[in-house]
């Protein structure tokens, strides 16, 4: 049976404690609360159970900058288009990018029109595929978060090992507690609680979040991918919220460490370095990137194919940035379902298939 | 048949000369012999009793050329066979045209001639017409086939999709998305140790059970690309009501469902070879099931779903008690990135 949800009778039982939890948050808050799920998965978790249905009228959720295709700014997207154009150059990708808008065209279009564009699901094979390949360069690009940064540490472990000389990375990796930061110092911001993603939080480990109950009084729960889980995350927040005292809570004990995963943040150490980067909503955020050490310069895309890409034109009307901030949801985006499309994605959200406009196009209700 | 593994194809097997009649004489007419394809002449001629015909055609370029649980050639004669037994008719006759790259391993035609020539028997219909070009490397990927099926429609069968009517069953006749993700897994490198096999196979042989059985069949839909979901929301909108399906209910592997959960992708999208989609009247549907059930190509048969008045959606009721909407697809689904 399709059913990723272990035990349906026990998450109805959740859900029908919810409303009374809600109703004790509302009441301390004054208004019902504004939960944020941070991780893209959990956008799709939650669209595909049909979660947020259920909640309407007692809480609301929305998505954050958790989707590594949606942050990614657009003028990074407009290199990696350019670079896909240099006839030396393979791009090596997740599948994920292909579809994205860039400023005039996306990698998708770019390989139809003969760029060499390859999917891979993971990065090792990248570097196999570079090895068999020597005549050609192959350019990984980096767009992901603490989840994926790992296996792209590894592909350069694996590139430098066989002393490959045709295999670099374009890094745009992110770090998600500097966002997390910039987020919650936004004197705007109005959420009352944050579902913390459960495999960033695997590898950074619980107290990297630490500073959002200690510092910023929100409480936060790590949880997993199953509604079951979901929800939980949902009631303990209630829980916090209507007793006043925040915490950043493991709800993911089966897999987050209160350290993490050490060996996995060691090979990100040993190849990448913090960095400033931009964010699409965002802006730039101060040391929320990784850049490619110095002494392994040799496998830096951005140093060996200097690019100058012409300054981006922003997307007109495109509310991609107020919606990964959470200011917004997808359907009160006005280009929602009408110019922009899964087909016509103006802005990544639309093609992402962790974007926030994806998951309410694809699973939501129709915008009325 | 005996064949040189290490024989390839050449430009010259395609140049209508002595090579092309030793490949056709070699390969093609003992694996697909019969009285009307021996004559050999420019056209097979033919008669038919009175009555309503149905003719379908497709072409076949999948990557890899074989896969567990298939092959190209399998998959073309399925595929032409399952289009024209979802209309209702009895397929009787398929053309094939084959498109070889220079290079392609005899001894890999043969197997798939063989595949196709097994399951043409299996299914009953005859390859009556073909045709084969050869063209240089590069400018095709190693073979692609094209065939084209023509079937009886019985008097006494209905379909249509204005016969559907709010309160008709949905029923789907086992697991979903097996074929589109043996299919991946095969293509991508991805490390996975899966035992997912293509579900490949001619669905004309339950069918005809069960259009001379039911009469309260109102259509049938084979689930090829673009899923369950996709199929679904093309029948919503063709007969303009809406779909409701059953989260709980829909058969997927354990194992189809654990390699999607991990790549990110929804089981509902993925390709199927041997599934198709029923809609029947209310009455007859637990019968229909039961009777599904006995067949080897109905054993993991389910009741989805239902068709309720509306203007073209379809939601999926799901496990948690929420309300899903389903879309098609639009563009490849993805892998996730994270």
């Amino acid at each position: 049976m399709l059913n990723n949800m272990p035990d349906p009778a026990l998450g109805q039982k959740i859900l029908a404690r919810l409303p009374s939890l809600a109703e004790k948050a509302s009441r301390r808050l004054g208004r019902p609360p504004v939960l944020m799920e941070v991780c893209g998965t959990h956008t799709m978790a939650i669209a595909k159970s049909g979660m947020r249905s259920l909640l309407a009228g007692h809480l609301e959720l929305r998505s954050g900058p958790g989707c590594p295709v949606c942050v990614t700014d657009q003028g990074d997207i407009d290199k990696m288009i350019a670079l896909a154009g240099r006839p030396e150059v393979t791009i090596a990708t997740f599948g994920d990018m292909l579809r994205v808008p860039g400023t005039d065209s996306s990698l998708e279009v770019e390989r139809a029109r003969g760029a060499r564009v390859e999917i891979f699901y993971a990065p090792a094979d990248a570097v196999e595929f570079a090895a068999g390949s020597p005549e050609k360069e192959i350019v990984f690009l980096g767009v992901g978060f603490e989840t994926t940064i790992p296996a792209v540490a590894l592909s350069l472990e694996l590139a430098v090992a066989q002393g490959l000389r045709n295999y670099s990375v374009l890094s745009s990796h992110k770090l998600v507690p500097p966002v997390m930061k910039a987020l919650l110092s936004d004197p705007e911001l109005k959420i009352d609680g944050f579902i913390l993603p459960g495999h960033v939080c695997a590898v950074t480990g619980r107290q990297a979040f630490e500073f959002i109950s200690g510092e910023y009084h929100i409480p936060a729960v790590i949880t997993g991918f199953e509604p079951l889980d979901l929800l939980a995350s949902v009631c303990l927040l209630l829980n916090q919220i209507a007793d006043g005292r925040p915490e950043t809570v493991n709800g993911y004990t089966r897999l987050v460490r209160e350290e993490g995963n050490k060996k996995a943040r060691a090979i990100m150490e040993k190849y990448f370095e913090p960095a400033d980067a931009l964010w699409r909503g965002f802006g730039l955020v101060p040391q929320s990137g990784l850049a490619l050490k110095k002494e392994y310069s040799l496998y830096d895309a951005a140093a060996r194919f200097p690019l100058q890409v012409p300054a981006s034109r922003p997307l007109i009307g495109c509310a991609c940035g107020d919606i990964l901030k959470g200011k917004l949801t997808s359907p009160q985006c006005p280009l929602f379902a009408k110019s922009c499309t899964p087909l016509n994605p103006v802005g990544p959200c639309m093609v992402s298939s962790e974007g926030a406009c994806a998951a309410y196009y694809q699973y939501e209700w129709a915008a009325k | 048949m005996s064949t040189n593994e290490n024989e390839l194809i050449l430009l010259a097997h395609g140049d209508g000369g002595l090579l092309t009649h030793q490949l056709l004489e070699k390969y093609f007419l003992p694996g697909f012999s019969n009285e009307l394809l021996d004559e050999l002449s420019d056209a097979s001629v033919f008669s038919m009793q009175e009555g309503r015909l149905a003719v379908s055609t497709d072409s076949f370029v999948v990557d890899p050329i074989f896969f567990p649980g298939g092959n190209i050639g399998k998959l073309a004669v399925c595929g032409t066979v399952n289009d024209i037994a979802v209309s209702g008719a009895r397929p009787l006759y398929l053309t094939a045209s084959f498109i070889l790259e220079e290079g392609l391993p005899l001894g890999e035609l043969a197997r798939i001639v063989a595949s196709m020539s097994d399951t043409a028997v299996k299914a009953g219909v005859k390859i009556i017409a073909g045709d084969t070009k050869v063209v240089g490397r590069g400018q095709a990927d190693k073979i692609f086939i094209t065939t084209t099926g023509i079937g009886l429609l019985p008097p006494q069968v209905n379909l249509g999709y204005r016969r559907l009517k709010p309160g008709d069953k949905v029923l789907v006749n086992g697991s979903l998305g097996n074929h589109g993700l043996a299919i991946l897994l095969q293509r991508e490198t991805l490390g996975l140790d899966s035992k997912v096999e293509s579900d490949c196979a001619p669905l004309n042989l339950i069918i005809e059970k069960l259009l001379k059985r039911f009469k309260s069949i109102k259509i049938m839909r084979d689930l090829t690309r673009g899923g369950l979901a996709t199929n679904a929301k093309e029948i919503a909108q063709s007969a303009r009501v809406d779909i409701w399906l059953d989260e709980q209910s829909l058969p997927v592997d354990d194992s189809v469902r654990g390699v999607t959960e991990l790549l990110g992708l929804d089981p509902l999208y993925l390709a199927n070879e041997g599934k198709f989609l029923i809609a029947a009247a209310a009455d007859e549907a637990a019968d229909l099931l039961d009777f599904m059930k006995k067949d080897s190509l109905g054993e993991n048969s389910r009741i989805i779903g239902e068709v309720r008045a509306g203007s073209g959606n379809v939601y999926l009721k799901t496990a948690l008690g929420g309300t899903r909407k389903i879309n098609m697809l639009a563009g490849a689904p993805l892998p996730r990135i994270c």
